[in-house]
């Protein structure tokens, strides 16, 4: 096994997810065959290769510091499920 | 047993661009909430970050000016957490290959000079700002703006080689003098641009083993930090010697009582599961880049004092004071090259200068007297048209109503008396008009002889030249 139900359990609390038993289970199997499969990858010997951080060979993407029209509080809050005058309104984060 | 602290200081400094680090939104502050926002800042699904180039050049010039290796690659990462304040759910930040390494800051506190490892220097997005229960309507929730976030930011990382809240606090003024001079941060503490995490540590002394560190977070003044770093350092002791273990926990400084407290439940959260951000290609700094910017770098505060004392003869004092912010050090400069002396327009820039932006409550900036004036003011002393002290009376005049100081010394009929003749006049008449004291230092009580200047002094309304004064008052005393 190259994943533990603790491990599954760890990355649910990281992502704010609730699982109930049976899918701690079921996604500790799948993420289990998926890591197994990836692991076709270390049968190649990477000594001396450069990890790739991007696969599009490019660099240097820039834009000068002009400023440009924002879209407005009220696109920004258009979408927002709860706001109070020109804020997103969210629960209360500090006691 | 005896405890030696041990700190290293994590600075971020906001960098003073006209727009964000990934998009075009304004940066500017104090605008209403959510204003200054755009698909990138909002964390929209689809939004593509592109990198300001004014970001990656005032990093390199960060980086130079502490010495820092500029690496020819660097990377931005994703520093995944879950936090109201930050819509994408992890910030654009630099993790295993940031812009600057490898640098190095020299303090010297109560005469002992110490070199102050720099680990690096990176780029990141500030996030959000949260507002807790002052908005009408709000109840009981937390209302997210988010014009500051996306706002650029550089992180300077110190290695753990402060061993004292006033070396902590030496060194992070030397960090903000340096970035404000560099121009790259307006450094204004109050509104966070230039904000500081503290990690704390005891050991004891001898031991070559820190101990356990708490981080204590976001303190943003150079008061709070020394308070903070003391308090903690206390804490942490008293806590082992009961028997105790420190945590290694975040805390946060309460500056209502001095005292730090744990900020429970953040640190479970300490897995950012960092990775390189596919949305941005990586960064190429060639060595031309680097070397243009070297040579664009403003002289910084520590070669300008050292070149005030080797070349202008100033005492340590003085290289200090005018050197403090860059703005007074080049209105000083300006004196010079309009021609006054550097110790004369030293004193004056200290004193009168000074006196009156703090008395307006202005900045170097504003001052009312431009340095060409000063310099001219200086040049009447020296050529003995004006006394000092009549000069301070010029000097004034200029502050509140502007003028050439030639005009006004004019205007105001301030020329200085050096005729000897004139000068002998006014003092035979004292003399005959006070018998009584001429008997008395005659007589030996030499202390009276104050009392002659004065009284010719404020005969000639403060226009005869003191130094003649002196003269022709000693001959004709002494009969």
């Amino acid at each position: 096994m190259k994943i533990t139900r603790q491990q599954v359990e760890n990355v649910a609390v990281l992502a704010r997810l609730e699982l109930t038993d049976a899918e701690t289970e079921m996604f500790t199997g799948q993420m289990d065959a998926i890591l197994a499969y990836v692991d076709k990858l270390n049968e190649l010997d990477t000594t001396g290769i450069v990890p790739t951080s991007h696969a599009v060979p490019m660099e240097n993407a820039f834009r000068s510091d002009e400023v440009r029209p924002s879209i407005g509080t009220e696109s920004a809050l258009a979408n927002a499920p709860g706001r109070v005058e020109g804020f997103f309104r969210v629960p209360k984060v500090i006691e | 047993m005896k405890y030696q602290a041990v700190i290293g200081l994590e600075v971020h400094v906001q960098l003073a661009t006209d727009t964000k680090i990934f998009c075009g939104c304004s940066t500017k502050f104090g605008a209403p909430p959510n204003s200054q926002t755009c698909p990138v800042c909002l964390g929209m699904p689809g939004a593509l970050p592109v990198l300001n180039r004014k970001v990656v050049e005032y990093a390199i010039k960060a980086g130079l000016a502490t010495g820092c290796a500029i690496a020819p690659r660097s990377v931005f990462a994703r520093k995944n957490y879950f936090y109201p304040d930050l819509p994408k759910g992890y910030q654009i930040s630099q993790y295993e290959l940031p812009i600057c390494e490898h640098g190095q800051l020299d303090i010297e506190v109560e005469g002992v000079a110490k070199r102050i490892g720099i680990t690096r220097i990176h780029m990141e997005e500030d996030a959000g700002k949260l507002v807790h229960g002052d908005v009408p309507g709000m109840g009981d929730g937390s209302g997210v703006d988010l014009n500051r976030a996306c706002t650029p930011l550089l992180e300077i990382v110190s290695e753990p080689d402060l061993r004292s809240a006033d070396e902590a606090v030496t060194y992070l003024k030397k960090l903000h003098q340096i970035v404000v001079y560099l121009g790259i941060t307006d450094g204004n503490m109050e509104e966070g641009s230039f904000r500081c995490d503290a990690n704390v540590s005891v050991m004891p002394v001898g031991s070559d083993k820190f101990g356990t560190r708490a981080e204590i977070k976001n303190v943003n003044s150079f008061k709070f930090v020394k308070q903070a770093i003391e308090y903690e350092i206390e804490r942490q002791i008293e806590l082992i010697e009961e028997g105790g273990k420190v945590v290694q926990e975040t805390r946060l400084f309460d500056p209502g009582n001095g005292e730090t407290r744990s900020m429970r439940g953040k640190e479970e959260a300490h897995d950012y599961r960092y990775f390189p951000d596919p949305d941005l290609v990586p960064l190429v700094i060639s060595d031309d880049w680097v070397e243009d910017t070297r040579l664009g770098l403003p002289e910084l505060p520590e070669a300008k004092m050292a070149r005030y004392r080797e070349e202008l003869g100033l005492p340590l004092y003085d290289a200090e004071v005018l050197t403090a912010s860059r703005e007074l050090a080049e209105y000083f400069e300006a004196c010079l090259l309009a021609g006054a002396g550097a110790k004369s327009a030293a004193n004056w820039v200290m004193g009168e200068v000074t006196r009156g932006l703090n008395d307006g409550g202005i900045d170097i900036g504003a001052c009312p007297v431009t340095p060409g004036q000063l310099a001219a003011l200086l040049a009447l002393i020296d050529k003995g048209t004006i006394s000092n002290k009549i000069a301070k009376t010029v000097f004034d005049e200029m502050w509140q109503n502007g003028g050439e100081p030639a005009e006004i010394v004019e205007k105001k009929g301030l020329v200085q008396v050096s005729d000897t003749g004139e000068i002998e006049k006014i003092i035979d008449e004292i003399m005959a008009a006070n018998m009584g004291q001429v008997e008395e230092y005659r007589g030996g009580k030499e202390k009276v002889f104050g009392f002659f200047v004065g009284q010719v002094m404020r005969a000639s309304k403060g226009k005869a030249n003191p130094a003649v004064v002196n003269d022709l008052l000693v001959k004709k005393l002494k009969g």
